[in-house]
């Protein structure tokens, strides 16, 4: 029961009514581990790296999220990966702090429609109406740990380890069927 | 389903994303080499396992990854309280209030 999920090779998982789900382009990541004052990785990012988990912060094409007390995932196109690893590597003085490269851990999936909140309830055991836009999260998506991005009121992004990609497509897959069935029943 | 608040995240969040860590306040020898086998006994493997309130750590694994300490019931289920790991152990009396 899984979906074959190729990196490279994206591809639309489900398209129904009620959602659309579809895996992303890859993208950059990188995972920032520091502690103490900020101010030299926030002055090498060009943005202000957010101390509340949950919370992003965007400067251009670059996304700062923080995860954990002193946890970020930051993500920007592939290109611009060696530029920012360049960047904090000469805020490491200033701050001693831990930068990994995490873009071929995970694929991202695109989760929209007018039912992708509902999809979503369907593994996440979070309240969702707790999540509101722009909230980052790392969660549970039916015993894969996710990170999840709340884009918008009908917009998700989901990034899945590679592992268990194919599962966690499948299970999507199956539910985008499942909610378009309801809304078609429903009338 | 069992919610637990992480006193990092500042959220009450279903059971699922936290894993149980065992018994809290398990204080390493500072001086390791100097103990006693029976210290070392007690160190290891000598837990409470209390009927009742007992302190204990819980991780916020799939989450924010924060081990964190928690105050629970163990006949109950109830959490009194959750507090960061490092924090002094707070008074179980000041949870108990009319039920002491």
């Amino acid at each position: 029961m899984s979906i074959s999920i190729s990196p490279l090779n994206p591809t639309v998982i489900g398209d129904t009514a009620a959602v659309r789900v579809a895996q992303m382009a890859p993208v950059g990541r990188l995972s920032l581990r520091a502690r103490g004052d900020l101010a030299a990785l926030n002055g090498a990012l060009g943005l202000t790296l957010p101390t509340k988990i949950g919370t992003r912060a965007t400067a251009g094409d670059l996304s700062a999220a923080c995860l954990g007390p002193d946890e970020w995932v930051l993500t920007m196109p592939e290109g611009d990966v060696a530029g920012v690893e360049a960047a904090l590597a000469g805020a490491y003085d200033a701050l001693p702090h831990s930068v990994t490269n995490i873009s071929a851990r995970e694929v991202t999936f695109e989760i929209t429609g007018p039912m992708a909140e509902t999809l979503m309830t369907i593994g996440c055991p979070r309240d969702m109406a707790s999540m509101g836009e722009g909230a980052v999260r790392r969660t549970l998506f039916d015993t894969a740990t996710v990170v999840l991005w709340r884009d918008g009121a009908d917009a998700f992004r989901m990034d899945v380890w590679n592992s268990f990609a194919g599962f966690v497509a499948q299970t999507l897959e199956t539910g985008c069927r499942e909610l378009a069935a309801d809304m078609a029943r429903a009338g | 389903m069992l919610l637990i608040h992480c006193p990092y995240c500042e959220e009450t969040l279903p059971e699922a994303e936290f894993a149980y860590a065992g018994q809290a306040h398990v204080i390493r020898p500072e001086n390791p080499s100097g103990e006693t086998d029976e210290q070392w006994e007690e160190f290891l493997f000598i837990r409470e396992n209390p009927k009742g309130p007992h302190y204990e750590r819980w991780r916020h694994i799939h989450g924010c990854g924060r081990f964190f300490n928690a105050l629970r019931d163990t006949v109950s289920d109830r959490f009194y309280t959750t507090y960061k790991a490092g924090e002094p152990r707070p008074d179980l009396s000041d949870f108990l209030g009319d039920d002491a």
